[in-house]
């Protein structure tokens, strides 16, 4: 604070400048601390926010921002009328609403499931295989994909041909980059989502089954009047996220499965930003498409916030 | 206790068979990977589908090291990982500690620009503009401080230091210990099995990194694994092996073993912390729905 000019009075000062001075000097160490922190964040993060201003620029990297041309809305203007505009958000809902349905639901079964396993032996060895998949890398997951389900020579076309099907190309078609795309996430990611749900049911009192089963309740009973609602929050918690990052669609796992092939239904916002932009280095253009996204994930995420709040919940900020 | 109906018993034979199953369906593509990948090639062409093999050969691998392409993206890998996880673990713990202190008069402003990090970004452009001008483009520099801090992570470390009882910090204040002294010497070693969590997680991010290197790395002789796993079982493109190496009858293994001996080497160090992983990260995961 440059404006005190006081002595710093240690302590009690007289004026609310220098006891203002005195409390940052009694910080000074857990300032120094956060410096580093906090110059990243203002670099890597808020950097880009301002960068994001080249979307309303004409910008050229020999001009720089200062220099560049200010051409108002002219490339939002130009997205929005665009033919991949379309494409872009139907393959980015489509793919959001397919990870919903077919996703979504899919750990809280399996900890469902898990839940009612009494052998703790078992369950225990079942967890440590179903969440092995979690921590590897979304190019092995899409390697395992390609030699699993090539056409030349792939495990699963081999069974076709044995059966008298005809081969499918599950990697160069449009009609199976949907199901392929789900099906990867729902290996590598239904068993890691249990967690969550497991330690919620970790919570649940025993003795409410013990009360529910003397007064005569089935499993499937215990299951409707205990397990769920213990899970309820969780659920609408989760649920709530999902809906926040509604258009975060896996950009690596996306990136990594498309070809020429498939580029129709599988071209998503994220994707279609590192194309036009660092490959065919349009800056303004792609940094606008990119904006675009981020407003949207923004009033979303807000959005679902206000909803928590309104269910009842503790919101997330 | 009630006998357990008929019903009940019916569900559960269907449930331990249905898991069993997810479990097998989970696990068959690594095993599948790892016995091809040991086979002779003789045995893969003629047989296809191998989940016992009856044959060994480490032909896969000698193609693969047969240039020091691999190998050197591996120690490449190796040291981005080391580094990286230092440097998260350094920066999340330094910016950490002021912001769960009580009395630190900075504390909501900076949480709050932290948190709106989450929320809203630049996006990829911009970012990429920001390290290219910072001069980061095709350095080592790109993949280490770009995602230095995790907003998550930090948040949950946040919750976790303000938890850990006061009095010993006062006790060392009094003892003339000043804030960094409070910091490595009371509140890291307290919390070892959190930062223990978080170093693992931040190591599996750095040893899977892929669309960093691919953005700010454009020299293929600075690649880590992960993008040469692309170029050899995605793409399939890339000259790793060198027949020359081998005598003059030397046939090259089928492209097959190649690419799963590749998917092999760039896995087997998940799965060596795995262990540890799974020892600490439920711990972690459980530690971030406690809301900072």
């Amino acid at each position: 604070m440059a404006e005190t000019t006081t002595l710093p009075v240690r302590g009690t000062g007289g004026q609310p400048g220098s006891r203002k001075l005195a409390r940052l000097m009694k910080n000074k160490w857990l300032y120094l601390m956060a410096l580093p922190g906090m110059l990243y964040f203002i670099i890597f993060k808020y950097f880009p926010m301002w960068g994001l201003l080249i979307s309303f620029q004409e910008y050229q990297p020999s001009l720089g921002m200062l220099g560049s041309k200010w051409v108002g809305f002219d490339h939002f203007h130009r997205f929005f009328f665009d033919a991949s505009f379309g494409m872009l958000f139907r393959n980015t809902l489509l793919l959001a609403l397919y990870n919903l349905v077919f996703f979504f639901p899919l750990p809280i079964l399996l900890a469902l499931l898990l839940n009612e396993i009494r052998r703790e032996m078992f369950k225990r060895f079942i967890q440590t295989i179903v969440y092995v998949p979690h921590f590897v890398s979304w190019v092995v997951v899409v390697g395992i994909s390609y030699i699993f389900f090539t056409t030349e020579g792939g495990i699963v076309n081999d069974i076709l041909a044995a059966v008298g099907l005809p081969k499918i190309d599950f990697l160069m078609s449009e009609e199976w980059f949907r199901t392929m795309i789900i099906a990867q996430v729902v290996w590598k990611e239904t068993g890691w989502g249990t967690i969550i749900f497991l330690a919620a049911l970790a919570g649940v009192d025993q003795q409410l089954y013990e009360a529910a089963r003397i007064d005569g309740a089935g499993r499937l009973r215990q299951l409707w009047h205990i397990t769920l609602p213990a899970i309820r929050s969780v659920i609408v918690i989760l649920l709530i996220l999902r809906l926040g990052s509604f258009l975060d669609t896996g950009f690596e796992q996306i990136f990594l499965m498309l070809n020429s092939m498939n580029r129709e239904v599988g071209e998503v916002f994220d994707t279609y930003v590192y194309n036009v932009g660092i490959q065919q280095g349009q800056f303004s253009y792609s940094t606008a498409v990119g904006l675009f996204k981020s407003v949207i994930g923004l009033v979303l995420v807000v959005g679902a916030n206000k909803l928590a709040k309104k269910f009842g919940e503790s919101g997330l900020f | 206790m009630i006998g357990r109906s008929i019903g009940s018993r019916i569900f559960d034979g269907f449930n331990y068979t249905f898991l069993g199953l997810m479990a097998f369906v989970t696990i068959v593509p690594f095993i599948y990977i790892v016995s091809v990948s040991f086979a002779e090639p003789e045995e893969v062409l003629r047989r296809g589908f191998i989940l016992f093999p009856t044959s060994f050969s480490l032909e896969g691998y000698k193609y693969i090291f047969s240039t020091g392409t691999i190998l050197q993206s591996l120690w490449i890998t190796v040291g981005i990982t080391i580094a990286g996880t230092l440097i998260n673990l350094l920066f999340t713990a330094l910016l950490a500690y002021p912001l769960s202190r009580q009395d630190f008069s900075g504390r909501n402003l900076f949480m709050m620009l932290v948190v709106f990090t989450m929320l809203f970004n630049g996006g990829i452009l911009p970012t990429f503009l920001v390290v290219k001008a910072l001069g980061l483009l095709n350095t080592y520099w790109a993949l280490l401080i770009p995602n230095a801090i995790s907003a998550f992570n930090l948040i949950v470390v946040v919750s976790f230091f303000r938890q850990l009882p006061e009095g010993l910090e006062e006790a060392a204040k009094i003892d003339g210990c000043n804030d960094f002294g409070l910091l490595f010497r009371i509140v890291l070693p307290l919390s070892a099995p959190v930062l223990a969590t978080f170093a693992l997680f931040y190591a599996v991010g750095h040893w899977n990194t892929f669309f960093n290197a691919i953005l700010y790395i454009n020299d293929a002789d600075m690649w880590p694994i992960q993008v040469w796993l692309r170029q050899i079982v995605i793409l399939s493109q890339g000259g790793i092996g060198d027949s020359t190496q081998f005598d003059h009858n030397y046939i090259a293994p089928p492209s097959q073993i190649i690419k799963m001996a590749v998917i092999v080497i760039s896995t087997v160090p998940i799965l060596l912390v795995y262990p540890f992983l799974q020892k600490h990260f439920a711990k972690g995961v459980l530690l971030g729905s406690v809301k900072g």
